[in-house]
């Protein structure tokens, strides 16, 4: 098998508050994705999604744990010496409006990443730049615009084209989609398959949307209150959700078709602070099958199938099933 | 009989351009939709489609430079679209009621959350004041508001986005209303607290027997919680009808689109007739607004477009139909 490009290991994040206390963002995750692979992360907003997607490229300093990049331990490298590496990191945000500078035009911007990175000629970045907008179906007419003349979905193309104009290893999408109109997103969420298929980039696809996750990642983490309670290949973690909070997350997902039956298993409360986590299953204090071990073991990760593992201590006596498929 | 008749609604925004001259938006263009009591219709489109402007057109709060140029809206019989404004202002908030899509922006930040149910209370009602706390209590209990007592003393701020929404439908059923118009309204919610407000919105229309327009651009929504579904494009409600008929056989090209780019029916790199740019309101084309990027437009789409039904109460706007059934979901 060969190395993955991204290998995280216990990476916590912390942010300090007034008072000796911490905003506790990411807890102990560990992940990692091999080129040509998307892993779909999925969580409720405070979930730790978007944290966990910047500290991985260090654009916010993790707390703890380690993270290797491409072989190379990046966890603790001076920020000049990751510089150079960003070549081969990239990120798309999730709003396309403030990621990109509004006073330049769109040539110099799909150029810019060229131009810090690459060294080529004055007309072969020029070259570049138009081959690039081609590949994110761009249309070259509107290079010599300024952002605000252009819609969301071709602002979501132009960053695109930007994280992938250095043909880097690994690309972090948060949200890329969610700010953009049904059908626009049908487009980028081609144009990302593509993409995928023609650079064997490893992505991250940070999403709250189960739908999108489901269609674009091969592997799916689950996130709840900055750790991943359930990882496995999309379409088991689907079919078979181990844990309770991913049963839960996904019954509460919407088909668009009405001929599907919901069975829907509709959590009560909410979401605990990440100031003052909960001791045990950070799950414990919402889900209904908790036993008073789970208020104070931590879970491991259990096998349930290849490759794919949840964190619930009520998978070993079968209690961990709460949604009961109900007949159609 | 009908509870909600809107018939050919039409909407402009009139303004003047930097050289003077007069510019007009055509905003809804025709609108024709009716709601039965009981009965939910679930209005989805894309962004500037015109959801939310057909809610406002139908309870009287466009805002200068909107205006209903022709069109009518009637409830219960009733024209809303001529009303005085007094009498408009008895009927919303009481018997319309409204939940729109930002809560804590639908909030007065400076009272307390119970004080607001009770002066909404109060202004359609002239009973004791108690009563209306009373009354305040049990709807903030029966959206699902953990110990109603002390959370009518909280303020705006303190509630979470979930909490805040539930307010606000108990806000809109304080003065049981007989329809109630929710525009988005578990948009920017999380999907379990989405799910959370749209089972209680479900109980909520059984148990006081509402007729209910749930605007949203959320497929997912209309296809589990609402009975019947309008589409909208460029002003236009270009299909309408029951939700498992128009899920099952969409008839209209716009629509098709629509639901092939649902995540149950996408398939990377498949065809796609939706995702241009929205026709511009200033200058909408001529006959099918959907024309410009239609694969089946032919030159008789230039003309204006006859509204067929399809079965009962299934209703395209579409010179192609036939076409367009036989290309089916694209």
């Amino acid at each position: 098998m060969t190395a993955p490009v991204l290998r995280v290991e216990r990476l916590s994040k912390r942010f300090p508050l007034k008072g000796g206390r911490f905003v506790n963002a990411v807890n102990s995750v560990d992940l990692q994705i091999a080129a040509g692979e998307t892993l779909g992360m999925v969580g409720e907003s405070g979930s730790g999604k978007s944290t966990l997607g910047r500290a991985v490229l260090r654009l916010t300093e993790p707390s703890d744990g380690a993270i290797t990049f491409d072989g190379q331990d990046i966890t603790h490298l001076p920020l000049g010496q990751v510089r150079p590496l960003r070549r081969d990191m990239q990120m798309v945000f999730q709003d396309p409006w403030s990621a990109l500078n509004p006073r330049m035009r769109i040539r110099d911007l799909i150029a810019e990443p060229i131009r810090l990175h690459l060294r080529l000629s004055k007309s072969e970045r020029a070259a570049r730049t138009e081959e690039l907008a081609k590949r994110v179906n761009l249309s070259t007419a509107l290079l010599d615009r300024t952002p605000a003349n252009l819609s969301g979905g071709q602002l979501q193309r132009v960053c695109i084209a930007r994280a992938i104009a250095t043909d880097p290893k690994l690309v972090v999408l948060d949200e890329p989609t969610s700010s953009l109109d049904l059908s626009v997103r049908a487009g980028i969420l081609d144009l990302l398959a593509q993409l995928r298929e023609e650079t064997g980039a490893a992505m991250l696809f940070i999403s709250h949307d189960l739908g999108t996750v489901r269609i674009i990642s091969q592997r799916i983490a689950v996130l709840y209150l900055g750790e991943v309670v359930e990882t496995g290949p999309a379409d088991a973690l689907f079919e078979a959700p181990a844990h309770p909070y991913t049963q839960a997350l996904l019954s509460a997902h919407l088909p668009a078709d009405p001929t599907v039956a919901v069975s829907r298993h509709v959590l009560e409360g909410e979401v605990p602070s990440p100031i003052a986590l909960p001791p045990g299953c950070k799950f414990h204090t919402r889900c209904p099958v908790a036993i008073s071990p789970c208020r104070a073991e931590v879970p491991p990760a259990i096998p349930v199938g290849a490759g794919h593992e949840a964190r619930c201590l009520r998978i070993p006596d079968g209690g961990n099933r709460i949604v009961r498929k109900e007949p159609a | 009989m009908t509870l909600l008749e809107v018939e050919d609604l039409h909407t402009h925004f009139v303004s003047r351009d930097i050289d003077d001259r007069v510019r007009v938006a055509r905003a809804l263009n025709g609108v024709s939709f009716s709601i039965a009591p009981g009965r939910t219709l679930g209005i989805v489109g894309e962004t500037g489609a015109g959801k939310s402007l057909t809610a406002q057109s139908v309870v009287g709060l466009l805002r200068p430079p909107a205006r209903i140029v022709k069109g009518s809206v009637r409830f219960e019989g009733r024209e809303l679209t001529t009303m005085p404004a007094r009498e408009l202002n008895r009927i919303r908030g009481s018997e319309i009621a409204m939940v729109v899509q930002n809560p804590r922006t639908s909030l007065d930040p400076l009272t307390r959350v119970g004080d607001q149910l009770v002066r909404l209370h109060q202004i359609h009602d002239r009973g004791p004041k108690a009563a209306s706390r009373r009354h305040a209590l049990e709807m903030m209990d029966a959206v699902g508001i953990p110990d109603p007592a002390s959370r009518a003393r909280a303020w705006p701020h303190e509630l979470s986005g979930g909490m805040a929404q539930r307010v606000l439908l108990a806000m809109a059923l304080m003065n049981a209303p007989k329809l109630l118009i929710a525009d988005e309204p578990t948009t920017g919610l999380d999907v379990t607290v989405q799910a959370q407000i749209l089972d209680l919105l479900r109980d909520l229309v059984a148990r006081f027997d509402m007729a209910t327009m749930i605007i949203t651009h959320d497929l997912g929504v209309v296809a589990h919680f609402c009975d019947d579904v309008a589409v909208m494009f460029a002003g236009s409600i270009v299909e309408r009808g029951p939700v498992r008929e128009v899920f099952a056989a969409p008839a209209h090209p716009y629509t098709q689109g629509l639901i092939g780019a649902t995540p149950e029916r996408f398939r990377p790199g498949g065809p796609r007739t939706v995702g241009a740019q929205p026709p511009d309101l200033y200058d909408l084309p001529e006959g099918c607004p959907l024309r410009p990027r239609c694969a089946l437009a032919r030159d008789i789409c230039v003309a204006s477009v006859p509204a067929r039904e399809l079965s009962p109460g299934h209703v395209a706007l579409c010179h192609r139909i036939d076409a367009a059934s036989a290309a089916g979901l694209a």
